[in-house]
């Protein structure tokens, strides 16, 4: 049964990563890009743990907990360097 | 646990994965139909994040059920994207604000008086404008 459900997952994140993408090179403004690049980040972290649960380990979880880290500051750094021409002043 | 327990807890796992998969397409989704950055915002920083969080707690209900351990990674991989959702929208939309919003309308409300900020809404002048505050 969990079989089904994580194909399903799969193909569902798959799409949102492909939707994330033409938003990524179509956005009209940086601030769509940089929304485009965050929602990525967070549907990778779905897909690393939906791979954590179809292996039945759990390495991916500290993969997943550095990549939302990693996700999250990269996102406020693009954002400051948008706000204030530098990232750390 | 017995084969009875173990299946349940296994249709349970499938249930929130598949709920939050759903969530995070519509999220995805809402980012490529919305028309306005200040409307798309909503849909990753909500939908995204709910199901990322239904994902996370199927995960946790398969690592305690079927696996046979007791995980809490998930739990706070689900908490710190929660916390930090509304922050990085707030950033985003600041920065949109600094880079866009200054020679550009705001986009419309949709409804016949605009944002409170420039447009007081229609029963203002009549009965309000005079109301003395609260």
């Amino acid at each position: 049964m969990i079989e089904y459900a994580l194909g399903f997952a799969y193909l569902a994140f798959g799409a949102a990563l492909v939707l994330n993408l033409w938003r990524l090179a179509q956005g009209p403004s940086a601030a769509d890009r940089i929304l485009a690049l965050d929602t990525m980040v967070i549907n990778g972290i779905a897909l690393v743990i939906l791979i954590g649960v179809s292996q039945a380990t759990a390495v991916y979880f500290e993969a997943a907990m550095l990549l939302s880290l990693v996700g999250f500051v990269s996102t406020v750094a693009l954002t400051k360097f948008i706000l204030r021409g530098d990232v750390i002043e | 646990m017995s084969g009875a327990g173990v299946t349940i807890v296994e249709a349970l796992a499938s249930l929130l994965i598949v709920i939050g998969a759903v969530f995070g397409l519509v999220g995805s989704y809402g980012l490529v139909k919305l028309p306005d950055l200040v409307m798309r915002l909503h849909a990753p920083t909500k939908a995204t994040t709910l199901g990322v969080g239904g994902v996370l707690l199927g995960a946790m209900v398969h690592a305690w059920g079927v696996e046979g351990r007791s995980s809490w990674h998930e739990l706070l991989i689900a908490l710190f994207l929660f916390v930090t959702a509304p922050i990085s929208a707030n950033l985003i939309a600041k920065a949109w604000l600094h880079r866009e919003g200054a020679d550009r309308p705001l986009p419309p409300t949709g409804r016949e008086c605009g944002w409170a900020n420039d447009d007081p809404p229609p029963d203002a002048s009549e009965s309000g404008r005079g109301d003395p505050p609260r």
